[in-house]
């Protein structure tokens, strides 16, 4: 049994069939990628996994217990967290802050009335959020605006809001898109030095073969809404069938 | 200090040094000079002052921390005045149970309405506010209630007020028959003559004031509080607050009853002020004056609220008391022909055009300091600074702005 299990989700919108059917099994503590070609339903896929989008049918079971219907506040809680294909942040407010919000939220659970006390006295919260931005290597942008942030920045920012909460699976869509070659393999290094540290599962969804075959154990291939196949990289890398779908569309 | 840090401290200390000494500084001119018509400094207005400060920095938890732009605030001042007068007519002149009830029933319909209104975000919130408000004031207005149950709640057109017939079952003989903190009468006053001035220290000036400052620090609190984070949070992105653990929800209706409280503390002391209330304060211009209060003074800043409750508390009493005798008398030392000129000019300004003087000093305020008149402070304040920095070697530390 893995951490994850979907099973026999349809999803469709309107006329077309975003997802036909899909099994999947994420086994916990793996890093496991997702590919296919655009449209293929990968970032739908992630929509119902973390609630923002309901089956038409199938189930979703996380370490025993079903998401669907649930919330994605109630989700978040069931220790699964997010980085969207476009960095989603709090821009309005500065780094430190957006890294002490889920701290709070992790703590406190998703409501909590704590209105008279200093945000400046939260002391473990604050060690806990810089200590979070000095491993992504953004302490000395703690007191920046996010929103003035650079797009690599605003990428690396949201991770760190994610991982801060030590989530038990996390989802990356598409992390190092628009990233440069740099900063791409600075996440990689990230990426690899959090699954080093602890108990992590990794569920990402990406375009950059580089990142795939530096990062993942599993990969599953979809292609138009259904998974292709399920193997080891070294595996997939000569599949046939993948070729044709997938990595030969890509090298055009 | 006193769980502040030091900047919120400091603003704190200068706004009660200004509620203690409002009476004075508000009073510049001397009783008998021309210019008297400006001073502000006298009790009716002053309690105006800071009432309006009170249900501004309530709104502004909301309006400011979430974005959620509330258009019917002004009946969670209503429903405190009407609660209060009942309280003088049913128990006693003293405002103790009356404030209290005010604030308690504001706070049960900011709950009710909050909760329908918040289901929605944007403008469909604000149309929602607004709908439930102008059905609160039809319902006041023909007294609707009265009519369900036979008698009086809110006296329609007339207006409630208390009678001599009222049960007032706590009153004994010799009460006060004005409203009173335990037989500390509101309206009573001090008078300081000195050279020409004359300056009123009054009672229930002094008592709304001393409530606004408890206001206000629980604003500052509230403000720096991780529940304020959490406020700033849903203005800034809900969706990832939502994949954050967090339900936004709760904490939108928990600072939309927090302002119906503020709100309903201020209608319960303006009957404190003056006991009779009627449902044109629930009117949905007066709700459109507290949002433009706010956004005057400077939305989601601490002291921007007060000021703009203040200029246009100010405004709508002073401005409007000029005439153009008023005018004359300035000019008077013209040639008659200019005088006659410039009356002519100013007169669609002053007396009932107050409300265009406003509406130009708002449309100012927006294109040039969409910050609101904080925004204007602090450019001023950095122009002093870079004066400094080149009179003396370079030792400020920029802070966040306030
Ligand atoms: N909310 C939606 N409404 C309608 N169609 C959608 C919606 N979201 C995605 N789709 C369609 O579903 C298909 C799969 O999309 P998506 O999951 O975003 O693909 P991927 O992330 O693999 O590129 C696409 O054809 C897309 O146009
Ligand atoms: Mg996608």
């Amino acid at each position: 049994m893995g951490i994850l299990e979907v099973k026999g989700v349809n999803k469709r919108f309107g006329g077309l069939q975003a997802l036909g059917n899909v099994n999947l099994s994420i086994a916990e503590n793996t890093v496991h990628a997702i590919i296919g070609p655009n449209g293929a339903g990968k970032s739908t896929l992630l929509n119902v996994l973390v609630g923002k989008l309901i089956p038409d049918s199938g189930s979703v079971m996380f370490d025993g217990q079903s998401v669907l219907g649930r919330k994605p506040h109630e989700i978040n809680q069931l220790g699964i967290s997010r980085v969207f294909q476009t960095p989603e942040i709090f821009t309005d407010l500065t780094v430190l802050e957006n890294v002490m919000i889920p701290c709070f939220a992790k703590r406190d659970g998703a409501f909590r009335m704590h209105a008279i006390e200093s945000v400046g006295h939260e002391v473990d919260i604050k060690t806990q959020a810089e200590t979070m931005l000095a491993d992504v290597n953004m302490l000395e942008k703690s007191n920046m605006h996010a929103g003035s942030l650079s797009r690599g920045d605003k990428r690396r920012l949201e991770m760190a809001m994610c991982l801060v909460q030590e989530p038990r699976l996390l989802l990356l869509d598409e992390p190092t898109a628009g990233m440069a070659r740099a900063d791409t393999n600075n996440t990689i290094d990230l990426l690899k030095e959090i699954k080093a540290k602890r108990d992590i599962t990794m569920a990402i969804i990406e375009h950059d073969m580089h990142v795939v075959f530096s990062l993942a154990e599993r990969i599953t291939v979809l292609a138009q809404g259904t998974p292709l196949v399920e193997d080891t990289p070294d595996n997939i890398k000569g599949h046939p069938k993948v070729k044709e779908a997938y990595l030969g569309e890509a090298a055009h | 200090m006193l769980g502040l840090n030091s900047k919120d401290f400091t603003l704190f200390l200068v706004v009660v040094v200004l509620v203690i000494a409002a009476p004075i500084l508000l009073n510049p001119f001397p009783s008998d000079s021309a210019f008297a018509q400006f001073n502000a400094g006298y009790p009716a207005l002053m309690q105006r002052f800071v009432i309006f400060g009170i249900l501004v920095i309530g709104f502004n938890i909301l309006f400011g921390l979430t974005g959620y732009l509330s258009f019917g605030h002004a009946a969670f001042l209503g429903v405190g005045s009407f609660a209060a007068v009942w309280m003088f007519k049913l128990l006693s002149y003293n405002i103790v149970p009356a404030v209290l009830l005010s604030v308690i029933v504001a706070g049960l319909f900011s709950v009710v309405i909050g909760y329908v209104s918040l289901r929605r975000s944007g403008i469909y919130f604000s149309i929602l506010t607004l709908a439930f408000a102008q059905m609160m004031y039809a319902i006041a207005y023909s007294d609707l209630l009265g009519k369900f149950f036979g008698g009086i709640v809110t006296n329609g057109e007339t207006g409630l007020q208390v009678y001599n017939d009222d049960p007032q079952i706590l009153m004994s003989p010799g009460d006060p028959t004005v409203p009173h903190l335990f037989g500390w009468e509101m309206n009573s006053s001090f008078t300081w003559d000195v050279g020409g001035w004359s300056f009123v220290f009054q009672n229930g000036y002094y008592l709304s004031g001393i409530l606004m400052l408890a206001s206000f620090y629980l604003a500052i609190r509230i403000f720096r509080s991780p529940f304020g984070l959490m406020l700033r949070a849903i203005k800034s992105n809900q969706n990832r607050l939502a994949y954050t653990g967090v339900s936004s929800r709760p904490y939108a209706l928990a600072a939309f009853v927090i302002s119906g409280m503020y709100a309903g503390l201020a209608g319960g002391l303006l009957a404190a002020m003056d006991p009779l209330t009627g449902a044109e304060r629930m009117f949905w211009t007066a709700s459109g004056e507290i949002v433009i209060m706010s956004i005057l003074g400077g939305v989601g800043t601490l002291i921007g609220p007060i000021l703009g409750a203040g200029v246009i508390k100010y405004m709508e009493n002073i401005v409007s008391t000029i005439n153009d005798n008023v005018v004359h008398g300035w000019f008077a030392f013209m040639p008659d022909g200019i005088e006659n000129i410039l009356v002519t000019v100013i007169h669609p300004f002053i007396g009932k055009g107050w409300h265009l003087t406003l509406g130009l000093v708002f449309m100012a305020v927006v294109i040039f300091l969409p910050g609101g008149l904080v925004e204007g402070g602090q450019r001023l304040g950095r122009l002093f600074e870079r004066r400094k920095v080149e009179e003396k070697p370079p030792t400020a530390t920029t802070e966040p702005a306030e």
